[in-house]
């Protein structure tokens, strides 16, 4: 582990283009992977793929979104920002999950669901409250990782969960701190001021109740080696997936729903 | 407030008893203007257009609820500051001098035509509606006590969004208050959405939109990603009617349009047809 980076420092790292994304991560952690395709409604949405897989020798249902590596990667899965399929794609699939006692592991990388006229048309908004109110009460166990941006209800939507846990440099945060200068303070260029004033950073999460564990990342940031990255995230899902497995499906999901009962802060 | 700003306009400019004119509404979706007394006879209904306009949300209880039925929860329940943001506690406290309200949204229970009812409405002069702590705990208990005491909710919503100055710790109220409502439908309960103006952003993003039956006043806007940032993305100008009401009805996200001067009679039908009579007295 590094030295405590900014808010800001960490926003420039999740930001390199040689971060690495899910699909670098899932052969180095999983086998067997066999992605599924859409969300039997309107299309497929290539900014979320999932899956089923194994962790060790356990079946599990991946739900990821994409960050492409280059600008024709990008094209296709649209820069990880989802359209409303994509969401009901991943509900789909954590349904399948629910249905045949596999754990879900969501890996969350989104600047945020995408906006558009096509996203509004088909209900942006009905498809990430629907994630967020189904995966409340899905019965099968649910980890949730940031991986490196964790924007508004678009991450959201993968991260009702059992348990949240935050890549040491990820952010995850109501909406970009530009969106937040720019609405806030009428003036963008605030950005890294933001930043600084939001609370972005996984410690914050860890303090605020929002995530319950953060993955170490290698000096330098998960780039600069990306089989101890790989290998950190294995280890802290090898241990907690048994663990919830382990536990009484109606008691998980009364720690499901009190872990988000209790965020707030309120004076009567 | 209105009012007031119109009185001192007219001394101020008004020579003579002649040449006073009426003050006037005009009308933010047809542009067209409207004596403000027939703007407010109609409970805020533009008469040249129908665009159904915000009402407070004392106003609506007063239309929905039957008379003096309302018994408020968490009355006094306000903010504190989780991210210490700046100013937004002086912030706060010159909104509840000039509006009266706690936070934006207010709830309890009523009866609407003899029927029991949990009841929210939002109120859109309190920091544009948006849902932060305290909107989000009260929406959530809420729904916790219609589901502990099998109670239908009907919620009015009316939202610019996740309260920024809340930061994250907003952003996990649609975690909860959607969480609320999935309990409440698992245990039988009947949620009537009303979407008012503005329904949009996290407010759209979790318990709105998620009602067993989803009813729109004319012409609101709803939608979840504000109008500017998705011309901003597509570089070219939206439609007018884009996320008004009828769009959405249109795309299958709004089961009726009900106009305001309908509205109590029609949950009263929908409350009766769920089972929800008059308790016998």
């Amino acid at each position: 582990m590094d030295e405590k980076r900014s808010a800001w420092e960490r926003l420039q790292l999740i930001h390199d283009k040689n971060r690495p994304t899910i699909r670098d991560y899932i052969p180095l952690i999983f086998t067997d992977f066999y992605e599924m395709h859409g969300d039997r409604l309107c299309g497929d949405d290539k900014a979320i793929i999932g899956g089923i897989a194994r962790l060790d020798d356990r079946p599990v249902t991946i739900i990821a979104q994409v960050k492409g590596r280059d600008i024709n990667e990008n094209k296709v899965c649209n820069f990880a920002m989802p359209h409303p399929e994509g969401y009901r794609k991943a509900l789909r699939l954590a349904k399948q999950a629910e249905k045949f006692h596999r754990p879900v592991i969501c890996f969350i990388d989104t600047p945020g669901a995408f906006c558009g006229v096509a996203a509004e048309e088909r209900g942006q908004g009905e498809a990430i409250a629907r994630n967020i109110a189904e995966f409340m009460t899905l019965r099968t166990p649910i980890i949730s990782i940031v991986l490196g941006e964790g924007g508004s209800g678009g991450a959201l939507a993968l991260g009702v969960c059992d348990e949240l846990a935050m890549l040491e440099n990820a952010e995850y945060s109501v909406l970009s701190p530009r969106g937040f200068a720019s609405i806030l303070w009428k003036d963008a260029s605030r950005e890294e001021e933001a930043s600084g004033v939001m609370r972005i950073t996984a410690e914050d999460m860890v303090e605020l109740g929002v995530a319950e564990a953060i993955i170490e990342e290698p000096r330098g940031g998960a780039h600069n080696d990306l089989d101890k990255i790989s290998e950190n995230i294995k280890e802290y899902l090898s241990q907690k997936i048994p663990e919830k497995c382990k536990k009484d499906i109606d008691v998980l999901l009364k720690e499901r729903y009190t872990k988000f009962r209790k965020i707030g802060a309120f004076t009567e | 407030m209105f009012e007031d700003f119109f009185d001192v306009v007219k001394k101020r400019f008004n020579g003579s008893e002649d040449d006073y004119k009426p003050p006037m509404f005009k009308c933010p979706r047809c542009q067209e203007t409207s004596p403000l007394s027939k703007y407010e006879e109609l409970h805020r209904v533009c008469p040249k257009c129908n665009y159904h306009g915000r009402l407070s949300s004392r106003e609506r209880i007063l239309i929905t609820a039957d008379k003096d039925s309302f018994r408020e929860f968490d009355s006094e329940m306000k903010s504190l500051n989780p991210l210490d943001f700046p100013d937004y506690d002086e912030k706060q406290e010159e909104i509840r001098e000039s509006t009266g309200l706690c936070d934006a949204v207010i709830t309890g229970t009523a009866t609407i035509k003899g029927s029991p009812v949990v009841l929210g409405i939002m109120d859109s002069r309190y920091m544009m509606g948006s849902m932060g702590s305290v909107v989000g705990e009260k929406v959530t208990r809420a729904f916790e006590y219609a589901t502990e005491n099998g109670l239908p909710v009907v919620m009015f919503t009316a939202s610019g969004g996740a309260r920024m100055q809340e930061g994250i710790v907003s952003l996990m109220q649609m975690a909860k208050t959607s969480g609320a409502v999935k309990l409440h439908s698992e245990a039988g309960g009947l949620y009537i959405s009303v979407m008012t103006d503005p329904t949009t952003g996290g407010v759209t993003a979790s318990f709105a939109s998620i009602g067993d039956i989803i009813i729109a006043e004319p012409k609101v806007l709803i939608g979840f990603a504000g109008r500017r940032v998705i011309e901003g993305t597509i570089k070219q100008r939206l439609p007018e009617d884009f996320q008004l009401a009828e769009f959405m009805h249109e795309k299958g996200f709004v089961d009726m349009i009900v106009e305001r001067r309908k509205m109590r009679s029609v949950l009263s039908h929908l409350l009766k047809l769920h089972g929800y009579y008059p308790k016998e007295v």
